[in-house]
């Protein structure tokens, strides 16, 4: 088969299907290459456990772009939003927080909170505006990037003199600091410094994690939603949007290679052998696989090939599933509290420490949960009466010292249960079945190397006009016709979109000239 | 007792007991961390001897990387300019490898030793290199300068010179070909390369046997004016072949500072060495784009008026007007040979095409004083040394 296409797409992730149906809105023929059954990448729901399914990577939404909702003309069915996020605490004295309001702690940290949300709103909305944009080159003469340039100095200025200088203070530093030097409540600590590092291989001590912080921030002021139907959904939905635009996608298309001819880009071959041609080739996938598995280093230079493989790109993030015969009890807990996001961080201590052990190859003994009930709100996540629970669990290396086999598994599972059992006693009663997805199985399941939510360490070295690596941060490779348009590239993971649709904007501004 | 402040001193190669037995001079330098001599008695002599009759110099400090491996040969393709798929077993490429810019690091001689493993040999070191360009490759990459002793046989006898000691296949021997021979109950290997434009071998061998060998090359040597040499004598001989020198002649890209001090091998004279046709290598994209675009500078030989050596002078496109400075001198010489005043440069295009004229502005010193003098030049595109037998197989017996 050697059809011919406008531009070839590499993965079927919410960013790649973003992209390609751009692509195809502006009238370029467009294929979608996706390797495994299921269109959604790391967006996806699936059963795990007999009647029992769930959001199998990323399970709230909080960062899709506006722009790209509008530009696309989709509108997300959301069974809950505005989701309040809860910080357990073990007397039941839970604290609340959501928007710009918050409970359960003194009142001079509801007044110091407000006044750090309106900050941080404040310089996430500044740095959105740079999130749906290309990263503008540094040391060009493009008229273009200039005034990116130019604008970025201008809004931060505008900001006012001394916002402009809080800005510049904290967007290299660690929130554990900022934190500790407004707030009294260890548990609204914790809860924020989640926020900061879920997803990253940082501790709320690590630096820049008040940028981390921000880019959640930047979407949509950190507020959380649960798509009906789980993040499937979202990525059907993408999907619909997809081939009603006329975007032809393919599953169980595995791409083993990216081909390249006399130095331009040429096609693909699947692992099946048959090769589709087309001389601009997407990829959705992640920056290393992309170059050193799928074009291969001798396509690229020595000194790119280099930065390629530095990138930082180890998760620590785990996925757990769990499928409830009933709700476990949650002292304090409403029935409305279960349709929450909920979070096991006592303090920003507990998360630096869970974090400790995860810099030298070892899981967290009591690690950091983020816990959703998805099933409360959705009766199709589970049969009638029953429940699923899924939890973002940190700290689980990709590089774990003793590799993850069945006794590293079994003993991060028993640390996540023993850490829920604090606050719900009788957990062990109420499970009937569970799944752990380590950062290594993240990486066989989505393809994603090393099993980072980001494609990348989403750090300043590793951001922006250096993301994924210096002299190529945007969307294009050092060879015609390759692009990126996954979270490897700018602004970075999450479901935000700002990827795909800022890639088909460069791909279309390129293939035009 | 006094601490210990140097763990490893300077080393000393396995020919330096014979070396220092001939050693009058004491002139000695550091080359990759060895001993090497500059002179060992008159570097005159010692050059004559590469041109009139055979030059020993003793090559074993030139850095050896062993690149072995199923991507060896990809790998390869990869980091130099020109197509090593050409290059069969049994056959030596002069190679020269670019970053992504296109700008030189350097060059050097690969051995292809057998069916898939290759011996890299150049002046300066790159295993940092090497291995960064190795990511996505499956190959090794060994440093193996201590583990050979090498020493190039360089001049009109050398031939016979290694008949005498009885190599098998000299005859067969190609310029830029290699043979394995058996010595003293290890393998000697015999590659016809060199460093001074003239008939000449390269000999590669066990460092437990160096000083055996040289023992039989001079022995057999001894009715064919057979003589060690320091390094003066072969820089003047790699001159005269128009050889270019890193750190004097180009600089390599990676230790510049200053923008614009590199240099792409077009603009070294090295178009030949780059296959355009061949897949990628490092720093293909730039060197399409400078072919599209021109280069700036061009690399020239100079065939000067006089004798005096124009070291490291300006050369201008015009005789009376010094605002016309176009380059400079990187190696001169007065080359007995040739008997002309010669040196490589360094010039802007579009000045420096073969056979045009260019002005030299030499000063020079006569009992303390500075004299100047602005030399006509003329733009020569051969080597001012390429003796028919360099390139002749078998060569004559001399």
């Amino acid at each position: 088969m050697t059809d011919k296409y406008d531009a070839i797409v590499i993965g079927a992730g919410h960013n790649g299907l973003i992209c390609s149906t751009l692509l195809a809105k502006a009238g370029k023929k467009v294929l979608v290459l996706e390797a495994n059954d299921q269109v959604g990448g790391a967006a996806i729901t699936r059963e795990f456990a007999d009647g029992f399914s769930v959001s199998a990577c990323a399970h709230l939404l909080y960062q899709m772009q506006p722009q790209v909702k509008k530009d696309l003309d989709i509108e997300i069915d959301v069974s809950a939003s505005d989701l309040t996020t809860i910080v357990l605490s073990e007397n039941g004295k839970h604290i609340k927080y959501c928007g710009n309001d918050v409970s359960g702690v003194s009142d001079s940290d509801v007044d110091n909170y407000r006044k750090f949300y309106k900050r941080m709103t404040k310089f996430a909305d500044l740095l959105k505006t740079y999130l749906n944009k290309p990263p503008p080159r540094l040391g060009t003469k493009n008229k273009k990037d200039l005034f990116t340039l130019a604008m970025l100095g201008f809004d931060m200025r505008r900001m006012g003199k001394v916002e402009m200088r809080e800005f510049l203070r904290l967007i290299g530093m660690n929130i554990y600091d900022e934190l500790d030097e407004r707030f009294e409540s260890s548990y609204l600590k914790g809860g924020l410094s989640t926020d900061a590092v879920l997803g990253t291989h940082l501790g709320p001590r690590s630096p820049n994690t008040i940028l981390t912080y921000l880019y959640r921030m930047a979407g949509n002021h950190g507020q959380f939603s649960s798509p009906k139907g789980g993040m499937g959904s979202v990525t059907d939905a993408l999907n619909s949007k997809a081939e009603s635009s006329g975007v032809e996608v393919k599953t169980n298309s595995k791409v083993q290679r990216i081909i390249i001819q006399d130095g331009v880009t040429s096609g693909v071959e699947l692992t099946d052998g048959s090769t589709y041609k087309s001389s601009v080739v997407v990829s959705n996938a992640d920056p290393k696989k992309t170059i050193l598995e799928l074009v291969g280093a001798k396509h690229v230079e020595i000194r790119f090939t280099h930065r390629i493989d530095n990138i930082r790109m180890q998760g620590n993030a785990a996925k757990l599933h769990f499928a409830l015969n009933k709700l476990p009890k949650l002292e304090g807990f409403k029935e409305t509290d279960y349709a929450q996001r909920i979070l096991i961080a006592p303090s920003e201590n507990y998360v630096e420490k869970a974090f400790n052990p995860a810099k030298y190859g070892e899981s967290s003994p009591n690690p950091v949960l983020e816990i959703t009930f998805p099933s409360v709100n959705d009766s199709q996540f589970a049969p009638t009466g029953k429940h699923v629970m899924s939890v973002i669990a940190q700290y689980a290396p990709y590089k774990h010292k003793a590799g993850w086999n069945q006794e590293s598994r079994n003993e991060f599972l028993n640390a996540a249960r023993s850490v829920m059992k604090v606050y719900m006693p009788d957990i062990d009663e109420c499970i009937v079945a569970e799944e752990l997805l380590t950062p290594v199985d993240i990486e066989g399941e989505f393809n994603i190397t090393g099993g980072h939510w980001h494609h990348g360490e989403f750090t300043l070295d590793q951001f922006m006009f250096v993301r994924p690596v210096a002299g190529s941060a945007q969307y294009e490779m050092p060879i015609n016709g390759l692009y990126l348009c996954g979270a490897g590239s700018h602004p970075g993971g999450g479901v935000s979109g700002a990827c795909g649709r800022n890639a088909a904007r460069v791909i279309l501004d390129k293939e035009k000239k | 007792m006094a601490p210990k402040h140097v763990d490893t001193g300077r080393l000393r190669t396995p020919f330096y007991p014979r070396l220092a037995e001939l050693d009058t001079l004491n002139t000695w330098h550091n080359w990759a961390g060895y001993s090497s001599a500059e002179a060992l008695y008159c570097e005159d002599v010692e050059y004559f001897a590469i041109r009139n009759s055979t030059g020993v110099f003793d090559i074993t400090p030139m850095t050896k990387y062993r690149i072995t491996g199923p991507d060896a040969l990809t790998f390869l393709d990869r980091l130099v300019t020109r197509d090593m798929k050409k290059i069969k077993p049994g056959r030596v490429a002069y190679a020269i490898w670019c970053d992504d810019q296109g700008q030189v690091i350097d060059d050097g001689t690969i051995f292809h030793l057998k069916e898939g493993e290759y011996r890299l040999c150049s002046q300066e070191r790159h295993f940092a290199w090497l291995t960064t360009a190795s990511i996505g490759f499956d190959v090794s990459i060994k440093e193996e300068t201590a583990e050979i002793a090498a020493l190039a046989v360089q001049g009109p006898t050398s031939y016979s010179i290694l008949k005498n000691i009885g190599v098998n296949g000299l005859d067969e021997l190609k310029p830029f070909g290699l043979i394995h021979n058996e010595f003293g109950g290890t393998e000697l290997m015999i590659s016809r390369t060199g460093f001074t434009g003239d008939l000449g071998y390269e000999l590669w061998i066990s460092p437990d046997k160096a000083i055996e060998l040289w023992d039989a090359l001079f022995e057999a040597g001894k009715f064919h004016g057979i003589r060690a040499i320091g390094t003066h004598a072969l820089d003047l001989a790699r001159k005269e072949a128009g050889y270019l020198a890193p750190f004097e002649d180009f600089l390599p890209a990676e230790t510049t500072v200053r923008l614009g001090r590199t240099r792409s091998p077009l603009e070294l004279g090295m178009g030949w060495l780059v296959d355009f046709n061949k897949d990628n290598f490092n720093g293909r994209r730039a060197l399409i784009k400078e072919k599209e675009q021109g280069s700036v500078w061009r690399l020239v030989k100079l065939d000067i008026e006089g004798n005096k050596t124009a070291d490291h002078s300006y050369i201008y496109a015009q005789e009376k007007n010094n605002k016309s400075e176009i380059g400079f001198i990187t190696s001169a010489a007065w080359s007995p040979i040739c008997k002309q005043n010669i040196a490589l440069g360094t010039v802007r295009r579009p000045y420096g095409k073969a056979g045009e004229n260019v002005w030299v502005e030499v000063y020079y010193q006569r009992e303390m004083h500075w004299n100047r003098v602005m030399a006509k030049a003329e733009v020569v595109d051969k080597p001012f040394w390429f003796p028919e037998r360099r390139g002749k197989t078998p060569p004559a017996p001399f």
